[in-house]
């Protein structure tokens, strides 16, 4: 009676295969701009608002594995992010990795003791330009009015356009069924948190800088036990705490090469304290 | 007009008739009687006026629609709004709002549900009470 979206998808499939409507598509691809995607949407009672959200990490804070993977539970748990050990099958909304691989073209002969060893932090950019908002055809991945590029997980056809574009690599797609288990009988979402959707095979999910939690007046979970090393704040509110940081210290983003406006920046040296 | 082996023909006509209407038989009396989806949890019981979202009726015929519009106002348009339900509030949410009423998934959405062959795949992602014990 119902059809879900996979057999939607081949049956539409089937269609384009026999030339009906591929034109049509292509066209309604093209004609779609960032603008359509961003939708209105209604005041909010007592939650946290902003003109765009952002955020620093400040990587001096993050002294040791326990600072960081303190951060990454606290995220991975109430969203019910499963782990694979597979890496190709990996599910993350917020990760680490080296400083090359954070920051391509930077690495110079002689570096700063350390920094090559130094795990980074890194999520969602939450871009300005976003690039998987562009190409997203249903319009499942979004940019809100308050800079949030949001995922609707009803829409998503998991095509992977997204994944395609961002060149930050957020976005995971879902190859297995996160609520199954591994070889040894242990669930994939170690810790269920009932209140919180998981997702299922087949659509791509990210950091969605706790939206669910910025309207009931919470920071996101990662800011949270993050002990300051990660700030959350209005980049477009001058007296933020997150504008402080930026006026008062050097600060980069990953990638500003490509015009995405990423709105996430990073404090790497360690010696100063703020 | 003659009829020609009539004895036959009636006769391998009426056998035809019972093969073909034994499904009928087979049924008759059960499995036929509409699902009486159950509120007797709870949350339900302890409501001083037992009201849902929408008058009954309404609800009966329009809860996929009001499911559709909770999660675009929330997941889209960023309105997590309470709504009030016998003065008392509720999340817009299938796991946090409906199901915190209807408790009994088995006993109310299924019952419908499987009666009517529709199989909402909401639950690949949304857990149900049973699945939060575990
Ligand atoms: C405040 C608790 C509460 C919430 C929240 C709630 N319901 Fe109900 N629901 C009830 C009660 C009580 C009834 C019986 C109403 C009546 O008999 O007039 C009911 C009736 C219904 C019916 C009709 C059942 C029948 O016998 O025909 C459906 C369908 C239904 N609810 C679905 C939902 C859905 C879907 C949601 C979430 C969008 C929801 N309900 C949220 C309490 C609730
Ligand atoms: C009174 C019987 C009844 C009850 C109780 C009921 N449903 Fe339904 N529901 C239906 C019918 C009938 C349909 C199919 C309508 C159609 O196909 O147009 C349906 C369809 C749906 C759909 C859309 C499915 C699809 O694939 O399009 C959702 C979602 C849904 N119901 C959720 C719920 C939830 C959640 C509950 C329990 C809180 C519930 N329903 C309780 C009768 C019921
Ligand atoms: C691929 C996973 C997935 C599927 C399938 C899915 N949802 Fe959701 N749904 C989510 C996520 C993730 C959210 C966001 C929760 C949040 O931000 O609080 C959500 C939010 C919602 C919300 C608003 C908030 C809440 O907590 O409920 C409603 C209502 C909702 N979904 C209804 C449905 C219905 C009805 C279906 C089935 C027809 C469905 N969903 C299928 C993942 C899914």
């Amino acid at each position: 009676m119902s059809i879900d979206r996979r057999v939607f998808l081949k049956i539409a499939g089937i269609t384009t295969a026999f030339g009906l409507g591929g034109s049509t598509l292509i066209n309604g691809l093209k004609k779609r701009g960032l603008e359509a995607s961003e939708l209105p949407f209604a005041g909010k009672q007592g939650g946290l608002t902003a003109k765009r959200w952002g955020m620093v990490v400040d990587m001096s804070r993050f002294r040791n594995e326990h600072d960081i993977q303190r951060v990454i539970d606290a995220c991975h748990n109430i969203h019910n992010v499963p782990f694979f050990k597979n890496p190709k099958h990996e599910v993350k909304w917020i990760w680490t990795d080296t400083f090359n691989h954070t920051f391509p073209g930077m690495e110079s002969e002689f570096m700063m003791e350390g920094l090559e060893e130094m795990p980074f932090l890194m999520l969602c950019n939450h871009c300005k330009e976003p690039a998987c908002v562009r190409v997203c055809p249903t319009q499942a991945t979004f940019k809100r009015k308050d800079g949030i590029v949001m995922m609707d997980m009803h829409r998503c056809i998991g095509c992977r356009f997204c994944m395609a574009a961002c060149p930050f690599g957020a976005r995971s797609f879902n190859w297995r069924d996160p609520r199954g288990k591994d070889e040894d009988g242990r669930p994939f979402i170690r810790k269920l948190n009932p209140e919180y959707p998981t997702r299922m095979k087949g659509v791509v999910e990210k950091c969605t800088f706790c939206t669910e939690r910025l309207a009931k007046g919470l920071q996101p979970a990662c800011a949270e036990k993050s002990n300051g090393g990660l700030v959350f704040g209005d980049l477009e509110d001058p007296d933020s705490e997150l504008r402080e940081i930026l006026r008062t210290r050097y600060t980069v983003r990953r990638k500003q090469e490509l015009g995405t406006q990423p709105s996430v920046y990073y404090v790497i040296g360690g010696n100063d304290d703020v | 007009m003659k009829l020609y082996d009539g004895g036959k023909i009636i006769f391998g006509l009426i056998i035809f008739l019972g093969l073909i209407t034994i499904p009928f038989y087979f049924n008759a009396g059960k499995a036929v009687a509409p699902p009486k989806p159950k509120l007797d949890t709870p949350v339900i019981q302890a409501l001083a006026v037992k009201e849902c979202v929408k008058p009954k009726e309404i609800m009966r015929a329009e809860h996929m629609r009001i499911l559709d519009d909770w999660r675009n106002s929330v997941v889209r348009e960023d309105d997590r709004q309470k709504i009030v339900i016998g003065g008392k509030e509720f999340t817009k949410s299938l796991q946090n709002g409906c199901l915190k009423c209807h408790s009994n998934k088995k006993d109310f959405c299924d019952k419908c549900h499987t009666y009517m062959a529709v199989n909402p795949y909401c639950w690949d992602c949304h857990f149900t009470p049973k699945e939060n014990k575990s």
